[in-house]
This record gives C-alpha cells, sequence and structure tokens, in this order.
C-alpha cells in the first residue's frame, strides 16, 4: 500500500489540496494502479531506446522572427487584476 | 411558398444542392440551426453556438456566389478544446468556464478559409479525459441511438451531434481513442490521423505526444473531404510533417477507386479477438467483417502483437504523466477561474482544487508520481522503451499486411453512470484504440450494423502517413454494409 505521506508530498507538488477521505482514496487506487503498471517489468527494454517523439523529428529550429500579436487581447484573458499593461498577483510570501 | 427541403445528409449532396441553387447557403445554415434548436435541448451535444456568425457567414457566401472554396457553405462543429477566436473554449472544465480564445487554432483558419460554416462548440470529457463525456463539468451528453447511453467519449459532442444531423460535420481529438470511440458508439465516421498529420496548433492539449486531430462525419467521404482541408505542415507546430496531402475524396471516388478489395492482404490482431471481456455479439459482428473483406476479395492474415497486453499500462502511465505537465498552466493567473487567496502559492493550489475535476486531478497526481524523482526511471521511461517495441511491432506488421482491421470497443455505449466510479475498468475499455496513438499510426472508425440494438463498426488501422489507404479501405467497406441508411430512417 501506498504511504499517506507520499499522497500528500505528490499533491503539494501538483498544487492540489486533498481531503482526509481524497488522501485514502488515492492510497487504495494508487496501490491498484501502480500494480497494475508493474506489469510492464516483464518486458525485456535492455539497449531500447525511450520514445517521446513517434515521428523521429529532431531539433527543429526557426527563426526567432517577431510575431506581431495583440499582447492586451492575451492579459484580458486573465482574471486578476491588471496595472499598466501587466497581471497583478498575490504576494509570494 | 416557401420550399420544403430536406437536409443533405453528406457534404457531397449538401454541395450538390448548393451547386444547382436548390437551396442557398443560408438556408442551408438554417436547416441545421432548426436541428439543434429542436434536438439538442434533450441531446446535449452543444456547449455553445454560434448561430448569428453562421448566419453573417453564409450570407456573404451567398451574396459572393462564389462556391468554388472545398467546403463552402458546409455546416460544421468543433470540439471544444479547439480555438475559435471571440468564442469559449472550455475544455469540458470549470477551471475554463469563462474563458474565451484570443485567437483561432490552425485547423479553424484552414476550415474558414475552405467556406466551411461554424455552427458552435461540443462536448468533450474534461481536457479530453475520459471513454464516455461524463467527465466535461458542463453538461451531460446522450448518445441520440437511446439516451439512456453515453455517446462515448472524450469526442462525445462531435459524434453526437454528426449522428443526429446537427452539423455535416465535427473536429474532434483523439489521444487514445477519443474520436474513434464516440463514433462508434454514435454510428458515425471518424478519423485518427498519423501523429504530425494534422496541426494541433490552438487546440488544448492532453498528452502532447499522442494528440491527433480529425473529422467525425457520417461518411467515410465526408472525412476525406474534410482532411483534404486540414491535414499538412503548420509552422506554429513543429511537430507537423511537410508530407503532400493528397486529393483523398478524389480518389476513393474516381475512376481508379477500389470496387472491392482484391489484391489486399488485411491483418487480424490475435490478441484483439481474444481479449477478455469482448462482448461476444460484437465479436460475432466483428467475425462477419472479416467474411465480408474475404467476399470483397481480401486476404485475411492472422497476426499476433504480444505487446498488446502491455499497452494500456503503457498507455496510461505516458499519457498521465504528459497531461500532468501540461495542466500546470492552470494555475488561475494567465487565464481561467482564478480563487481568491492572500498568498500565490495557495492561490495556486485553491484555485486548481476548487476548478478542476475529478479524473483531472487523478491524472495530475499520477503523473507527478512517475515523473518525480526515484520513480521516473521504473515508470516513465521503462514505459516510453515499451512505446518504442510497440512502434517496431506495428512497423513490422505493415511489412506484412497492407491495412489491420480491429474492434473499436469491447463493448456497446454504456448506460449513463453505469461504469464512472472505477476508474481501470474504464481504462482497460480502451484497449482496442490506445495501440494506434502509441505508434502514431492512423485509424478509421466505421459503422457496420447494430448489434445489442446500438450502432457496431471497426477501425482500419493504416501505416503512418497513409490515410488514403484505410479510407479506400473504409469506402468499400461502408458500400458493402451500407449503414448510413439506418442512421437516416432512425435519427434524421
Amino acid at each position: 500500500m501506498i504511504l499517506k505521506e507520499d499522497i500528500i508530498k505528490v499533491a503539494g507538488l501538483s498544487r492540489l489540496s486533498l481531503t482526509e477521505v481524497e488522501i485514502e482514496n488515492y492510497q487504495k487506487e494508487f496501490t491498484r494502479i501502480l500494480d497494475f503498471f508493474e506489469v510492464l517489468s516483464e518486458v525485456n527494454t535492455d539497449g531500447v531506446e525511450p520514445t517521446a517523439q513517434i515521428t523521429g523529428l529532431k531539433n527543429v529550429l526557426r527563426f526567432d522572427d517577431i510575431n506581431n500579436f495583440d499582447s492586451e487581447k492575451l492579459i484580458e484573458c486573465s482574471h486578476q487584476v491588471k496595472v499598466k499593461k501587466q497581471v497583478a498577483v498575490a504576494p509570494v510570501m | 411558398m416557401t420550399k420544403i427541403i430536406s437536409v443533405p445528409t453528406t457534404i457531397a449532396a449538401a454541395q450538390k444542392m448548393l451547386k444547382n441553387k436548390e437551396i442557398t447557403a443560408l438556408e442551408l445554415t438554417n436547416l441545421f440551426i432548426k436541428r439543434i434548436e429542436k434536438f439538442d435541448d434533450v441531446l446535449g451535444s452543444y456547449l455553445e453556438t454560434s448561430f448569428d456568425l453562421a448566419r453573417e457567414s453564409a450570407k456573404k457566401l451567398d451574396e459572393s456566389g462564389d462556391f468554388s472554396a472545398p467546403l463552402a457553405g458546409i455546416p460544421y462543429s468543433l470540439k471544444d478544446v479547439i480555438s475559435k477566436k471571440g468564442l469559449k473554449n472550455t475544455a469540458g472544465s470549470k477551471i475554463l468556464e469563462n474563458y474565451v480564445s484570443p485567437y483561432d487554432a490552425t485547423v479553424t483558419e484552414l476550415l474558414e478559409k475552405s467556406g466551411a460554416i461554424l455552427l458552435g462548440k461540443v462536448n468533450t470529457d474534461e481536457f479530453t479525459q475520459g471513454s464516455s463525456c461524463e467527465n466535461s463539468a458542463l453538461k451531460l451528453t446522450k448518445n441520440p441511438w437511446n439516451i439512456a447511453k453515453v455517446p462515448g467519449g472524450s469526442s462525445g459532442g462531435s459524434a453526437a451531434s454528426v449522428a443526429k444531423h446537427l452539423g455535416l460535420f465535427s473536429i474532434g481529438t483523439d489521444t487514445g481513442g477519443s474520436i474513434r470511440q464516440p463514433a462508434n458508439f454514435c454510428g458515425v465516421t471518424g478519423l485518427k490521423v498519423s501523429y504530425g498529420r494534422v496541426s494541433r496548433s490552438g487546440i488544448i492539449s492532453y498528452a502532447s505526444s499522442f494528440d491527433s486531430i480529425g473529422p467525425i462525419a457520417p461518411t467515410v467521404d465526408c472525412v476525406a473531404k474534410v482532411l483534404k482541408v486540414i491535414a499538412g505542415y503548420d509552422k506554429k507546430d513543429s511537430t507537423t510533417l511537410d508530407i503532400s496531402v493528397e486529393n483523398y475524396s478524389d480518389k476513393i471516388n474516381g475512376e481508379n477507386a477500389l470496387s472491392d478489395l482484391s489484391g489486399k492482404t488485411i491483418g487480424v490482431i490475435k490478441e484483439f479477438t481474444d481479449a477478455e471481456g469482448f462482448d461476444i455479439n460484437l465479436k460475432k459482428s466483428f467475425e462477419d467483417t472479416i467474411a465480408k473483406v474475404k467476399e470483397l476479395g481480401g486476404k485475411i492474415k492472422i497476426i499476433s502483437l504480444p505487446l498488446t497486453k502491455y499497452a494500456i499500462p503503457t498507455y496510461y502511465l505516458l499519457v498521465k504523466a504528459e497531461a500532468s505537465t501540461n495542466l500546470a498552466r492552470y494555475d488561475g493567473i494567465r487565464f481561467g477561474e482564478t480563487a481568491n487567496v492572500k498568498n500565490l502559492a495557495d492561490q495556486y493550489t485553491k484555485t486548481r482544487s476548487e476548478f478542476l475535476g475529478e479524473e483531472v486531478k487523478r491524472a495530475i497526481m499520477m503523473g507527478t508520481y512517475t515523473l518525480s524523482a526515484g520513480y521516473f526511471d521504473a515508470y516513465y521511461i521503462k514505459a516510453a522503451k515499451v512505446r518504442t517495441l510497440i512502434k517496431q511491432e506495428y512497423e513490422k506488421a505493415f511489412t506484412e499486411v497492407d491495412a489491420i482491421i480491429a474492434p473499436v470497443t469491447p463493448f456497446s455505449a454504456f448506460n449513463v453512470g453505469e461504469k464512472t466510479s472505477d476508474p481501470l475498468a474504464m481504462y482497460l475499455a480502451d484497449i482496442f484504440t490506445v495501440t494506434a496513438n502509441l505508434a502514431g499510426i492512423c485509424g478509421l472508425s466505421i459503422p457496420t450494423e447494430k448489434v445489442n440494438d446500438l450502432p457496431a463498426g471497426i477501425q482500419i488501422l493504416g501505416k503512418a502517413f497513409n490515410e488514403i489507404e484505410i479510407l479506400e479501405i473504409g469506402s468499400v467497406l461502408e458500400q458493402k454494409y451500407k449503414f448510413s441508411e439506418v442512421r437516416e430512417r432512425e435519427l434524421v
């Protein structure tokens, strides 16, 4: 069974707050799902390269051209307070 | 006297009516708007409609009199993860419930240039994570064949609306079956393109190395016509490939179109037909498809893909990892809903906890766990290596066969509320669809007949960037089954 502390740690990294009941449910569920993932250890992958890009493209480069885009339109998407075309956020600490 | 015109059921039929001036673009648009107003209260496929915009575009088209663009006047919808400037793009999530796109996705731009008329945005499981559309935080979409059943997912709004003819096509997304499975549950045609065939620019990501964008439409020819417009290299998506786009529709209808399957070797995956929990009636129906392929002159070759057994764990491990990183941007600062808290870190946490749904949180938790220090190699890298082997297994298979036919789902559309409680059981149901995304190949889901009183179908899997092959084979099988007649009789 996956530890309660691990679930709390992962929730912190995920920026999610969980109730006691949710933590318990995740403990049970993750134990089951991780067991299910365990089956992959049966596959011999010695010398096999991992695939993260299925078509094999590598290092796609482009010129760093300026692409005119209305920055105000983007700032409008934020629900935060805006000050001088900038988004104001809550204090970090 | 007002003309009484029945709603055209294919893109080609609508184009013919427009060309012969039997109908104006505005009349055609209004026909579909009326159907949405009449049927969608019950069906729940549209999240937002853009009727004024649609009528305006149609009017402009009529005034110009120029219907030469490839999809001029054809009404369609977009899954609500595809950006259309000025319309909401909710991803079926509370966190984006009021988010309005500041720009168009590349596919939206291409469709607009092609003259297609956008009717609105349709429902999806939250952030496209789900197989029944029940994970949408905003609406419940039902299956038009039986409203007690789910439409499938995540492109459930696309499939349900197209099946009920509330649009002549819809653009969906497929990360592990999200186009093919709902198309199958709703008795319509859906294409999962090869990875890199259609631009993902402007589309909300689930798992970036798996996501593909494609059409759901009434027939193979409709799908082919839409594919021609949306496929191709896009400088805004560096994972698209510069491989030529064919004239798919002309090829499947032209002089050299296939009349049967002679000369074709069609693979059948042993591990699929032997799968546990495969509904007995659907299995019989699939065996009947094999018989039909033979009748049509095709050669059936049974192939064994032993890694099939590892496909679901590999798939879920990798997609939830990718999803957890993609979902990190929903912090309440730049866009979307935001919780009111005094301190920044608490604001992230409270916003995400309050506005994200259960399956999405599960993905973030699972992905964060498997990507965290100490587990990364054992889980993520291991699965990424198995993915390489699965890809190679398919590449080898395609040296022996021209295409593969396979079932799409192990069971028919299920009841609303029947399966949502057990995530693992839901994951296992994706067994026939996820391998195409793991391998980056293309797959076409076509309806065949009614089984268990609901639509059933098959998928045709093809080599990467060989969409034409599966469209050709799909077209031949479609003509054999003629399922469109059933759908038009019952749903139009």
